[in-house]
This record gives C-alpha cells, sequence and structure tokens, in this order.
C-alpha cells in the first residue's frame, strides 16, 4: 500500500456571498476592492484531504495546496495550511487570468515532480464556472477520474468514489493515481481555528512562475462582452384583496 | 470571462445549513423555510404566524400569564392583556371607536386599505391578530380600527382627531418591541407606521439620511449600502422593525459600541404631537446649540409623547473589510482581559465584542441544530468583529491581536471567518441565542446595565437560585432548562434569559423582583435597550428616582395633556 501524496489547487475568487458587478468597459466582472476568499469548491477539497488524513485508512504523506494567480493568492493557501495542507506552491501570475488548460498543464508538471499520486480539485470555480480543469488534467496525464463526488474512500490503493448522477448515485472505483473534483455534498469545511492559523505561517510556501514549467500564460479565447443579466420587471403592488382578485382576472390566472 | 452566476455556492450554503433545518422540521415541521441558509434563521422568525412559540415573555412584571399554551398546541390564542394584568382598567375618559370616527378617517385616508375596520365591518379578529399581538405572543390587545397614514399630514390630522375625541392611540412600528409597548392594551387605535415609507434624500457627502419613520431598517441600510454606507444601528429584527421606532425605543443593538446612540446619531426629527402640531426639526446639523434640544426626549419615548414621522440620522462611511472572530475563554476574568486587549490593540477598527456564555451556546446548539465553531468546550465565548478601510492594515492589527490572546492565553481557542459565509455562521451563534431561549416552551427575559466587573456575577447568582429553589433541571419535571447569560459586553450590557419549558409562577416570582432588586444595588439598569413598555412598567422605580420619574410625568402631561399616546404603559 503507498503513501498518499495529495495534491489540491486552490483558486481566490470574489466571496460567493458578494454580488459581483460588471466592469464598466463590459469586459469582466469588477474585481476592485471586492472581497476575495477561497473558491468554495477547493474548501471541499482540502477538506477531505485532510480527512483523508484523520480517517487512517490509508497513510497521507503530504497534503500540497497549490494555486495560480496574484500576489494575494497566497492568503489563501495560508488558509489552506491552516485547515491542514503541509505546504504551498504559490505560481505568482499578476497579469493574466489563466485558462483551464495553462492550469491543467501546470498541474500536470507540479504532479510529475512532487510524485502526487491522488489530485483533488473542486468540480469548478465559481468565477469563470468552467468546470475543465480536473478533466484536462486527467487526459494530460492520463489517469482515471471520478468527477462530482458525493463520497470518497481510499483503502489499499483503491478509490471508491460516490458522485450524484441525475435522480440518483453512481459509485466508481479505481486504482491510484487517481483525479477527483468534488461536489457541495462532500463534506463540510472546517473553520481555521486560531493555533492553525498561527501554525499555517510557519509552513513552506515556495514562490514560482509560469516559466519555471514551462508554461505560457497565452490565450486561446478572447472574452467579447460580459453583460449582467437583464434587470427583472419590478412587481407591482395590490392594495387589498380585492385588488389582487382583479389583477389576477387581468392576467388570465384565475 | 463568462457572466458569473452564483447559483452553486447559494446551494452550498443550503446544504451546509441542512442539519440545521432537518433537526428543526423534526420538532415543527415549515417547510417553507427549509430552504433559507443558516443565516437567516433569526430573520426568519420575526413573524407572527410563528408556530412554534408557546408563552414566551420578558419580564412578566406580576402579571398572570397562567398557562395558555402548550409547546405541542402551538396555534391557540394568546391571552388578552387586559386578563394577565387584571390590574389594568380601560380608562373611562376615553371614548370607544363609532362609525362616525370611521367615517371619518375614511374620508381622510380613502376607502383603500389604509384603515383596517372592525368597528363597522364584518372583519375577522384573526385580520387584526398582527396588530394587537406581540412578537412573543405574550401580550394581546383588543383593538377594532388599524390606520396606515401615508403622509406626516395625514399623521397630523387623525393625532388632532383623536386628541379632540379623546380617542387613545398606540403607534406601531414592526411590532418586534420586546416589552409589550407595541401592542394595545383594550381598544387603543394602532397606528400604523408601514405606509410612511420613503427615503426623502441622502447626501454622501456627509452621510446624512433622511427618511419616513416607517422605513424598514434593513430597507435603510440597503440604501445607504448603494452609497458606501452604513445605518449606524443593527440589530437581529432588523428585517421587519423600522427605524421611526428604532428612534422611537432608542434601541441598542450590535454595533453601538462602534457607532454610538442614536441620541448622538440622530441630527433631526420631524414628529407629530398629540394635538396635531407638526414639530418640524428635521435639521442635517452636527452642531446646533440653540436652546433646548426637544428632539432629545422623542428618542426612547415609546410613542408615549408624539409620533415620529420622520428622521435625519448620521451614517458612518462602510467599512470594506469585515473580520469576524470567535473566541472559546476560560473564565469570565480572561473574558475581560480580552475585551481591554481588543480595545487596546484593535482600537478604531473594533466594531462589535459580544459574550455568549457556555449555556447560550449549548442551547442555540440544540435548538437550530447547527454546529458549533470550536472542537471543545469552553465556559465562556466571545465574537469580536472589525470593521476598516484596508484589509492588509486591518489584518495586520487582527493577526498580532491573536497571536497577543493565544500566546498569552488569555484565549484557549478559536476560529477566525475565512470567508462571508462563515462570517454570517459565526455571527448566527450570537444572534440565534435569542431565539434558542424560547425555543423549548417560553423565556424570561431581562436586558440589563450592569458595571462590567460584576456583570456575569448576576448568571451565577439566578442559576444558583434556580438549583437550590428545585425549579431547574434536566426532566420535563423541572420548569427551568437553563439559565443563560449574553450580550453586547462592549456595551456592559448584559441578556440574562431563563429559558423554561412552560410557564409556571413560581418561576416568575423566584426571580422578580430579586433581579431588579440586584441590579440596582450595584446602580446598574434595568432595561439597557429594550425600553420599558409595559412589561417593565412596574419596575422603572428600581433605576430612576421619585424625583426623576415626577420630572418624566410632567413632561408626558405638558406634550399629551389628554393622555391619549400609548396609555397604559410606562408613564
Ligand atoms: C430577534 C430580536 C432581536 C432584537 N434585538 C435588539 C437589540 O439588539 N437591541 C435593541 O435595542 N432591541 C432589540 N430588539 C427589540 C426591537 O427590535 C427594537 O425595540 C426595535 O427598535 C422595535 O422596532 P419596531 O419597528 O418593531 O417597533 P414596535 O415594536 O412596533 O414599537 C416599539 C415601540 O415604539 C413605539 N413606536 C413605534 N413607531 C413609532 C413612531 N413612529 N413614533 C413614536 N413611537 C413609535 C411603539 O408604540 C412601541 O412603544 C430585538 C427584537 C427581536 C425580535
Amino acid at each position: 500500500m503507498s503513501k498518499l501524496r495529495i495534491l489540491v489547487p486552490v483558486k481566490r475568487v470574489i466571496d460567493y456571498a458578494v454580488k459581483p458587478r460588471v466592469n464598466k468597459a463590459q469586459t469582466a466582472v469588477e474585481t476592485n476592492g471586492v472581497k476575495h476568499s477561497m473558491n468554495p469548491f477547493d474548501e471541499l477539497s482540502i477538506e477531505e484531504a485532510v480527512r483523508l488524513r484523520e480517517r487512517k485508512k490509508q497513510p497521507v504523506e503530504d497534503i500540497l495546496a497549490f494555486s495560480a494567480g496574484p500576489a494575494k493568492s497566497q492568503d489563501i493557501l495560508r488558509t489552506a495550511m491552516a485547515m491542514g495542507a503541509d505546504r504551498g506552491i504559490h505560481v505568482v501570475e499578476e497579469k493574466t487570468e489563466l485558462e483551464p488548460l495553462s492550469v491543467a498543464k501546470l498541474l500536470q508538471k507540479v504532479a510529475e515532480q512532487e510524485k502526487s499520486n491522488l489530485i483533488i480539485l473542486g468540480k469548478q470555480s465559481i468565477d469563470d464556472d468552467a468546470n475543465q480543469t480536473g478533466q484536462m488534467l486527467a487526459g494530460l496525464l492520463n489517469w482515471p477520474q471520478a468527477t462530482q463526488a458525493s463520497k470518497v474512500e481510499i483503502e489499499n490503493d483503491e478509490c471508491t468514489v460516490t458522485r450524484e448522477v441525475d435522480g440518483g448515485v453512481e459509485t466508481l472505483k479505481a486504482k491510484l493515481p487517481m483525479i477527483i473534483t468534488t461536489d457541495l455534498r462532500l463534506n463540510e469545511p472546517r473553520y481555521a481555528s486560531l493555533p492553525n492559523i498561527m501554525k499555517a505561517k510557519k509552513k513552506p510556501l515556495e514562490k514560482k512562475t509560469l516559466a519555471d514549467f514551462g508554461v505560457s500564460s497565452e490565450k486561446r479565447l478572447k472574452t467579447l462582452k460580459v453583460e449582467e443579466p437583464a434587470a427583472r420587471q419590478g412587481g407591482g403592488k395590490v392594495d387589498d384583496v380585492d385588488g389582487m382578485i382583479g389583477k389576477l382576472k387581468e392576467l388570465g390566472a384565475i | 470571462m463568462p457572466v458569473i452566476h452564483r447559483a452553486i455556492p447559494a446551494l452550498r450554503r443550503l446544504r451546509l445549513s441542512n442539519t440545521a433545518f432537518q433537526q428543526q422540521s423534526r420538532l415543527q415541521p415549515r417547510p417553507a423555510q427549509v430552504l433559507r441558509p443558516a443565516s437567516q434563521i433569526v430573520q426568519l422568525r420575526h413573524q407572527h404566524n410563528n408556530t412554534e412559540k408557546a408563552e414566551a415573555s420578558t419580564s412578566a412584571g406580576g402579571a398572570d400569564h397562567s398557562p395558555q399554551e402548550q409547546p405541542d398546541r402551538p396555534q391557540s390564542k394568546i391571552k388578552y392583556t387586559s386578563e394577565s394584568y387584571p390590574n389594568l382598567k380601560r380608562d373611562s375618559r376615553f371614548k370607544e371607536v363609532t362609525a362616525d370616527d370611521v367615517k371619518f378617517f375614511r374620508g381622510l385616508l380613502g376607502e383603500g386599505s389604509a384603515v383596517l375596520d372592525g368597528v363597522t365591518q364584518k372583519t375577522g379578529e384573526e385580520d387584526f391578530e398582527a396588530y394587537n399581538a406581540d412578537w412573543m405572543r405574550k401580550y394581546r390587545g383588543q383593538c377594532r380600527l388599524v390606520l396606515k397614514p401615508e403622509t406626516t399630514e395625514h399623521v397630523s390630522k387623525i393625532l388632532k382627531y383623536c386628541n379632540d375625541n379623546l380617542l387613545a392611540v398606540t403607534p406601531q412600528g414592526g411590532n418586534t418591541g420586546l416589552v409589550g409597548g407595541s401592542v394595545p392594551v383594550f381598544d387603543e387605535i394602532v397606528l400604523s407606521l408601514s405606509k410612511l415609507n420613503t427615503v426623502r434624500s441622502f447626501d454622501d457627502v456627509s452621510g446624512v439620511l433622511v427618511a419616513d419613520a416607517g422605513v424598514i431598517l434593513q430597507q435603510a441600510d440597503d440604501y445607504v449600502a448603494q452609497h458606501n454606507h452604513i445605518f449606524p444601528l443593527d440589530l437581529g429584527a432588523k428585517g421587519t422593525c423600522q427605524i421611526g421606532a428604532n428612534v422611537a425605543t432608542n434601541a441598542g443593538g450590535l454595533r453601538l459600541l462602534r457607532y454610538g446612540s442614536m441620541h448622538g446619531n440622530i441630527l433631526g426629527l420631524e414628529v407629530v404631537l398629540p394635538d396635531g402640531t407638526v414639530m418640524d426639526d428635521l435639521g442635517t446639523l452636527r452642531k446646533n446649540n440653540t436652546g433646548y434640544d426637544l428632539k432629545q426626549l422623542f428618542i426612547g419615548a415609546e410613542g408615549t409623547i408624539g409620533v415620529i414621522t420622520a428622521i435625519s440620522i448620521l451614517c458612518p462611511q462602510r467599512s470594506p473589510a469585515v473580520n469576524v472572530a470567535y473566541f472559546g475563554l476560560e473564565s469570565y476574568e480572561k473574558v475581560q482581559e480580552a475585551f481591554k486587549e481588543a480595545k487596546k490593540q484593535l482600537s478604531e477598527i473594533l466594531s462589535a465584542f459580544e459574550l455568549m456564555d457556555h449555556q447560550s451556546q449549548d442551547l442555540y446548539r440544540q435548538a437550530s441544530g447547527a454546529k458549533l465553531p470550536l472542537e471543545n468546550d469552553y465556559p465562556f465565548y466571545c465574537l469580536i468583529e472589525t470593521s476598516g478601510s484596508n484589509t492588509d492594515h486591518d489584518s495586520e492589527k487582527l493577526n498580532n491581536f491573536l497571536e497577543h490572546v493565544m500566546g498569552e492565553e488569555i484565549v484557549q481557542d478559536g476560529v477566525v471567518a475565512q470567508d462571508e459565509t462563515q462570517l454570517q455562521s459565526l455571527w448566527a451563534c450570537r444572534e440565534g441565542i435569542s431565539e434558542a431561549g424560547q425555543h423549548f416552551g417560553g423565556v424570561y427575559k431581562y436586558d440589563l446595565s450592569i458595571p462590567l466587573g460584576q456583570l456575569y456575577d448576576l448568571v451565577i447568582e439566578t442559576r444558583e437560585r434556580f438549583q437550590k429553589n428545585g425549579l431547574m433541571g434536566d426532566s420535563d419535571d423541572f420548569p427551568v432548562k437553563e439559565v443563560i447569560g449574553y450580550g453586547h459586553m462592549g456595551d456592559s450590557n448584559l441578556h440574562l434569559n431563563v429559558a423554561t419549558r412552560r410557564y409556571d409562577k413560581e418561576v416568575e416570582k423566584a426571580i422578580e423582583p430579586w433581579v431588579y432588586e440586584w441590579v440596582s444595588k450595584r446602580n446598574g439598569s434595568i432595561s439597557a435597550e429594550h425600553g420599558l413598555g409595559l412589561a417593565k412598567k412596574e419596575f422603572i422605580g428600581y433605576s430612576r428616582s421619585e424625583t426623576m420619574i415626577a420630572l418624566m410625568k410632567g413632561v408626558k402631561g405638558l406634550y399629551d395633556p389628554n393622555g391619549i399616546m400609548n396609555p397604559y404603559k410606562y408613564i
């Protein structure tokens, strides 16, 4: 039975409780001065990695959190380490928003260098909703993958993953190495506790560049326009029950 | 980048709170609410048709609230206030509402929904329930006429008519008051401010908001939030309560520590006096030393000398950087130390310091089914919030503070919210206590100001009392389930709640007036922020001298010589 070396990519995105606004030029969502947090699906990934270690069924040797993005992504990596990741790698990229394929290529290199045998990714990040990185990475590495996991069990190098599909659940089994992407029901991420936040400050965090991995930030897609959804038409107020009945009749509802 | 849509995270929040709701729905099914995130639990409960609530009360004030409901018979009627307070008699000077009166009001307000008339029409009692019964389902009046004016002029004409004809009036906002002040006792006309609800102006240079009294607090805050400002008051009932009523009760709430009280933030008021006079003091000046500051009298008057129709209030800049931490501590001494350190190290960014004892958190856990943030149990918990303008600056300060209180072992354990949802879940641990207090049957609520050093002694002594007198225990044989202490530590404001399984006269006798004597001996206040209303009417003497009460009566007589404004209440 091998020891698990888990790689968990995490992304810094606009906090999902914040209502996003499109910028004036309609080219992107306004990110200046907006609260950012860890992509919620990635929180699930970290939590699952830590739980695998706590369950002690198959020993976990290393949990590596990885992020590519601006300097502030470090905050997210520290959070990941406060939740239980052992160390972090940060590929600093200030200018360009990387496309899923670039991220997948980065992860491929990291996984090879770090001898990872399990990669847990969020099924998508809530800013671009691409839902591609995990699948592309599985292709690049030629590993088996189980997407949208709601339950993960690993014993004797064998992963059993339950995933929710339309109208039921599907259970898959595969040997390590393995790619898993997480879905909502997988677990409930823990709070970062104070002692662990302190400890996380001392955990190793390596800074790298795209060039270190021979990956370019070149884009294959061009965003033409970003638009807000059409504003909802405001409702009208009726004065009393008679008014309501009148209105419903007018609309042919009764 | 494609358009972001946020359905997924919303779903996730939903799921996170699922455990809480499964638990709850087992206790009492409430299908519509199963789909809301935990952070909204508090907000949602502010509805009158809240079925689970049995007899729940703040101080019962010597009243006879004999067993009126069982928790398992939730829909049964609330007892009339006139029955629970047999000593209160309807003042015979007041006229009963007649068809002619209704005609006058209809002529003024129109035939629409601005008049709810049970005098000339066969309007059922249920239609009046929302106006007659209070939020705690403890007080119930017998009004048969509700008026909903849409302008200040309406209010003026209504009051003048009532004053001339000796018709008694109860002003009503969102009816979330916790002392029985917002509902009639007998057949007083309810004057609801709910249709007087427009924002009149906002100046984003000075931050001054001028708005009608009936604007709901949440809406006022949302409005100024668009301009990056914040309404300087926040409380659990914000989705229902009204800003005019917040002024009328001088509400304190969660951020008083940071933004100060209504007495400082209110720059002007428009008030209609009982004789119809409109006192237009709706200034927007911060400084105005020209004689008596009359508006101050209406702040906290609880509708006894006039009706507030509009307010002018100073709103601070909204802080873009907000952090929340939740601590476990081993003693009340450590809580005080943590508070001192927070003031010292977080100084201008500290925006809330809330205290919760273990019993309060345990009760919240039992009632909501929510998981508590820390793994182990501690005798005390605190919630700290910081609000500032610069995330990096705040984080650095907060980190230093956290390192210090952990390093010095002032706090035993703690968590820091890493995102907005965690932030809201941590707040729910504090805001959900009020609801949890009455979840198991009923609650006696005491809202007290006590010097910080002695603040928690009262909770310990109260608990001892109930242990000794045999009224508190783990099984259904005992009426008292738990004594909990929590509150706005930063303002020396303790909420002492006795959570009960059912109403029992013995419980009330064991604690009243003992609790008021206790507070009075320490120069505290028997009502820190909820007011007096009807509930604390008899006990005002514990916090105010004869002279003060006489002076207050003088003011009442001056402004409301006929006594039509919110009669039978504290004054
Ligand atoms: C869950 C919960 C949490 C709460 N938390 C807090 C808290 O943290 N701090 C706090 O201070 N209170 C708190 N309260 C109490 C309550 O919400 C406040 O007292 C609030 O200000 C009442 O607003 P309302 O619109 O519901 O007023 P109502 O309950 O309708 O009226 C309150 C009083 O004001 C009078 N009044 C109403 N409108 C006017 C007016 N326009 N002119 C003159 N008089 C008027 C009424 O006659 C009555 O006496 C809480 C209540 C709940 C249910």
